[in-house]
């Protein structure tokens, strides 16, 4: 790095700074409040949808041990497409903006949640399963009073990986005339405004950590008093399901 | 039917066969033909080693396996025309690792049966903590607790008072006591049997260890494998008369040692000893003493306490009887004490005598090993399948060519007592 490039730099951070300060760039349709409400929109009923479809399978699959061979078979066709070309895959049906991103979105999140329901709950202690089970609870009974909370901490996990990557990936609804925080990078590549884009990619950054952060605190909360097991545990659950842009 | 008083239900197996695979034509049964009929309030301990169809017996009484064919009946209904969860609400399961809820306090786990009966919220959380207590956990204390805060013993305890929440007239107990250690095992399986005197339920008990079965069980039931039932009887009866070369060696070859845990000195005819008090004169004890066999005069306080053994032949000719005379005992045993236990601490003491006291310490008798030997003898049986063959023999521990009598002897040398 040379003496000139440190200068740009500098020049760089500044303007960035500058464009954070600007309070034009905090109203409006393009203002960061309407930007933020927009990814978080799209984010929300992404994860909400496929929570909705992912959840109750996974748990399913769990308790009955039956299909896991489909949970794993989802989990890796999740892993290997890209949302990005999702997203193009989607656009003639959906055509241009959110629509198209929407469904990309819900098929990113329901790989994480689908597995980590599933091996939360085959993780469960057998023992408990057939004590539960021995004293008279029915199939629904274990899964919610015996299953689900000693899986909790697994299954929140799979939460947690599944909206990181979707708040992460949301940012792609702009290359497809969407909204969100993604407009900004867009945008910013788009007009060669640098301190744009940088902005752009801060803001979706702190809003992949600020998520991050809310979903370990819930996990936390879902570990018990006197428990030997650490949050790190859930990650534990099938590999890599992490990364949002690829 | 939550406020039915409690009573024991007889459980039947009729032929009850179970095989895993049905498909498979011929495949071993895990259980085969089995049918015995366990009485009300007593406990049957169904014994055998891994893979003899102990733990898949019990599963079929609360239908966690369904049998393939056979019925099992309780109280003369079948098993299998109940309503599955109704039945098993009725049937206490306790097994080895407890099964704790880890996300529920000590008090909701107690109650999870009565929870799921639909009890008001007061009267299980009343039913908790009485049970706590009787389980030996004081309620305050553990009430609130959560499992992963408990030692593995006190873990069991909680187990055991989830079973009898609802006061279920059955209870199957799936190896409890396999998981802590011997003297936390000792200890859970004294309170259990004391318990079991006040509660008086039916109770399969499933166990691999053969000494467990011989202590727990009202009838044991030693199944061996390919699911088969080897012996059914009193622990009395298998320990006397093996009914197969497999239970004579599941039993062990110290098995007249076994049977000895099973009788207690209260059942031996007590020996009579001559006593006598300080201050006694010496010629009248002596001539006293002289007349009895046995070669010691025991001395004891004026509430009938032993103090000491004087020999026959040290007993002076004149003067009174003192305490520096006597020398140190043997050791005291009470009418309680298993023959076993009481062989062992003469043995220990290198003694043949020990004096038998009651509650207040005072003399009522002696035992001898020579009585204790008798008593070895008497119950050893037909013996039909006794000395085992030398390939038989997991270890080298008994020699070849002596039969159950050998050991006897080597404990009672000709010689008297020597104390």
């Amino acid at each position: 790095m040379g003496p000139d490039q440190g200068r740009l730099t500098m020049e760089l951070i500044g303007e960035v700074v500058a464009w954070f300060t600007d309070p034009a760039n905090w109203t409006g349709t393009n203002g960061v409040p309407n930007r933020l409400l927009e990814h978080l929109r799209l984010s929300g009923a992404s994860m909400l949808v496929a929570t909705l479809i992912a959840l109750p399978a996974g748990l399913a699959i769990g308790h009955s041990g039956r299909g896991g061979l489909l949970a794993v078979a989802v989990a890796n066709l999740g892993r290997a497409v890209p949302s990005y070309a999702l997203l193009l895959v989607f656009l003639p049906f959906f055509g241009l903006g959110d629509a198209a991103a929407f469904p990309a979105l819900v098929l990113l999140a329901i790989p994480p949640i689908l597995v980590n329901a599933y091996t939360g709950l085959r993780g469960v202690d057998r023992d408990l399963v057939e004590a539960g089970r021995g004293m008279g609870m029915t199939e629904l009974q274990l899964l919610l009073r015996v299953e689900l909370p000693a899986a909790a901490p697994v299954v929140v996990a799979g939460l947690r990986l599944a909206a990181v990557a979707v708040v992460a990936t949301a940012t792609l609804a702009a290359l497809v005339a969407g909204g969100g925080l993604g407009r900004y990078i867009a945008d910013g590549f788009g007009l060669r405004r640098e301190d744009r884009l940088i902005a752009g990619a801060i803001l979706v950054a702190l809003l992949a950590l600020v998520v991050e952060r809310a979903f370990t605190f819930a996990e936390r909360r879902t570990l018990l008093p006197g428990d030997q097991r650490r949050p790190s545990t859930a990650d534990l659950a099938p590999p890599p399901l992490q990364s949002g842009l690829r | 039917m939550s406020n039915a008083p409690s009573r024991a239900a007889t459980v039947e197996f009729r032929h009850v066969t179970k095989r895993y695979d049905e498909r498979a034509k011929g495949n071993p049964a895990a259980v085969n033909d089995l049918s015995i009929e366990v009485p009300a309030g007593r406990i049957c301990v169904l014994v055998g080693p891994s893979g003899c169809g102990k733990t898949t017996s019990l599963k079929m009484v609360n239908r966690l396996i369904e049998p393939t064919s056979g019925q099992i009946v309780i109280d003369g209904v079948d098993a299998s025309t109940r309503e599955v969860t109704e039945l098993r609400r009725g049937i206490g399961y306790v097994i080895q690792q407890v099964g704790l809820f880890p996300h529920q306090t000590i008090g909701q786990n107690v109650a999870t049966v009565p929870r799921l009966l639909g009890w008001p919220k007061a009267r299980q959380r009343e039913r908790a903590e009485e049970l706590l207590a009787t389980v030996g956990l004081e309620p305050a204390r553990y009430r609130d607790r959560y499992p992963s805060q408990l030692s593995g013993g006190e873990r069991q305890r909680v187990g055991v008072a989830r079973a009898l929440a609802a006061d279920p007239p059955i209870m199957l107990m799936d190896e409890p006591f396999g998981a802590v250690d011997p003297i936390v095992r000792e200890r859970l399986q004294n309170e259990f049997l004391r318990l079991q005197e006040e509660l008086a339920k039916t109770i399969l008990f499933v166990t691999h260890d053969i000494d467990e079965a011989i202590k727990m069980g009202d009838l044991v039931a030693v199944m061996q494998v390919g699911g088969t039932l080897a012996q059914f009887g009193t622990p009395a009866e298998i320990l006397a008369s093996p009914a197969s070369e497999f239970v004579a060696r599941f039993v062990g070859a110290d098995r007249g040692l076994k049977r000895l845990s099973l009788s207690r000195v209260r059942d031996l005819p007590l020996q009579p000893l001559i006593t006598a008090r300080p201050g006694e004169d010496c010629a009248l004890a002596r001539q006293r003493a002289l007349a009895d066999p046995f070669p010691y005069l025991l001395l004891v306080d004026d509430r009938s306490r032993p103090i000491g053994w004087i020999r026959d032949a040290d007993i002076p000719a004149t003067g009174t009887l003192t305490e520096a005379l006597a020398v140190p005992m043997s050791p005291l045993l009470n009418r309680r004490t298993t023959l076993k236990d009481a062989l062992s601490m003469l043995l220990d003491a290198d003694v043949q005598a020990g004096i038998v006291v009651d509650r207040a310490g005072a003399v009522v008798g002696l035992v001898t090993v020579d009585m204790i030997a008798d008593r070895m003898r008497d119950t050893a049986g037909e013996n039909r399948f006794g000395p085992l063959e030398p390939d038989a023999q997991e270890d080298d521990a008994a020699p070849t060519g002596e039969g159950p009598d050998g050991p006897v002897d080597t404990l009672a040398p000709p010689e008297p007592v020597e104390a």
